[in-house]
């Protein structure tokens, strides 16, 4: 009996050795074990890439004399993206597209308006907003609003096609995907992805395009009618075209905060 | 009646019913000894050869493609970070389409042949074009 005790104590007291010892073992191996290690890969932004604290456009309205001058920003974007054709309207997949003023503007309508706002179309688009309801609505985190340059953008990956944010977005920037979007591209651009059935899709601000450098399509194509720069410079050219003009933003009873502001 | 109490009834039946089921539950062990598909050839393109090392080493693209895709994906999309400098300091722009397949342009004889045998069906492509040789057609 005695020894009995003895041996159990013995056995005991070397198992909590070996158990203790465990973490220096694995250090010991993970050290010796695999040699040399090679440095870690680098993650890192595009040299050339176009910063801001947060992207906005002025779309200078009064440059708009008739529909030809705004045609070429909406061709030039879908063309690029990949942004389907589709044949009912229902379906519609729209990234930026024309508006007349009341449906853009509802809280600024009156029953009498000018005649030229009457009859002027405004390219309207995804606000990215500084305070986006799409974002605070979506379930899975497919859109976020990208911490470095204020973008609201979506992760098609994610997106499970649930459209809680084409019921949030107050201005319809949002298009669904009810059905396959891929036979209804015109013309493929083959350095851009397309989009798949399930999916919810919207302007990036042409992420893409920033990062190489160079300004948004539709900004490039509207010849001065659109200009991109950061909110939060106080030298950039939307922030002198803000402090030179009266502007008005979509909506912006609704706390929204939108980055996009129209020179009337 | 014989005593039975040591044997077994139904002695050769039941024996021959064992054999029978282990042969028919070992089926896809004994057919692949028998017959097993060929381990794919990947299939390089000129430009792939020429370029003589991918973004990583053979070894580590074999066996890790998936997880560095992964990686790029979210850091493209989330973070804006969209360059990649790999261990031996080589840049390249983080892209299924226009840096993997700009290479790897043959799709059906490299991913596909592998991804057939491994039953995997990853759906890259239901959106990401397969093979980017120039811009807008």
């Amino acid at each position: 009996m005695k020894s009995s005790r003895r041996n159990f104590l013995k056995i005991a007291g070397i198992t909590a050795l070996g158990v203790g010892a465990r973490p220096a073992i694995d250090t010991i191996a993970a050290v010796g074990g695999r040699g040399p290690t090679e440095p870690e890969p680098i993650l890192k932004q595009n040299e050339k890439a176009l910063t801001a604290k947060q992207w906005a456009m002025v779309v200078d309205t009064r440059k708009i004399k008739s529909e030809k001058d705004v045609a070429p920003l909406y061709e030039a974007c879908h063309k690029i993206h990949n942004v389907p054709d589709m044949p009912i309207k229902r379906h519609e997949i729209k990234w930026i597209w024309p508006e007349q003023f009341h449906h853009a503007f509802p809280d600024l309508h009156s029953e009498f308006l000018s005649e030229k706002i009457h009859h002027t179309t405004f390219p309207v688009l995804c606000n990215h907003c500084e305070n986006p309801p799409c974002v605070r609505v979506c379930p899975t985190k497919a859109t976020f609003k990208r911490e470095s340059d204020g973008v609201v953008v979506m992760d098609y990956h994610r997106c499970i096609g649930c459209r809680f944010c084409l019921a949030a977005c107050p201005y319809g920037a949002r298009s669904f995907n009810f059905f396959d979007p891929r036979e209804h591209i015109k013309e493929i651009n083959l350095k851009f992805a397309r989009r798949t059935k399930g999916v919810v899709e919207k302007c990036n601000f042409c992420v893409e395009r920033l990062a190489e450098g160079i300004e948004p399509a539709c900004v490039e194509a509207s010849k001065g009618i659109l200009t991109f720069g950061d909110l939060y410079d106080p030298e950039s050219e939307v922030r002198k075209l803000i402090a030179e003009n009266f502007t008005i933003r979509r909506k912006i009873h609704l706390g929204t905060s939108p980055a996009v502001y129209y020179i009337v | 009646m014989p005593n039975n109490s040591k044997g077994m009834y139904n002695k050769n039946l039941v024996i021959a019913g064992i054999v029978i089921f282990v042969i028919l539950a070992a089926f896809p062990f004994w057919f692949n000894v028998v017959k097993s598909a060929p381990a794919p050839e990947v299939v390089l393109t000129e430009k792939a050869k020429a370029a003589k090392e991918c973004v990583r080493s053979k070894e580590y693209m074999t066996t890790d493609h998936m997880v560095l895709l992964d990686v790029w994906r979210d850091s493209v999309v989330r973070d804006a970070k969209r360059t990649y400098v790999n261990p031996k300091g080589v840049e390249f722009n983080m892209s299924l389409s226009n840096t993997c397949l700009d290479c790897h342009s043959n799709k059906t004889e490299f991913c596909d042949r592998c991804h057939d045998y491994a039953s995997v069906s990853p759906y890259c492509w239901d959106c990401h074009i397969d093979n980017p040789q120039g811009g807008i057609e």
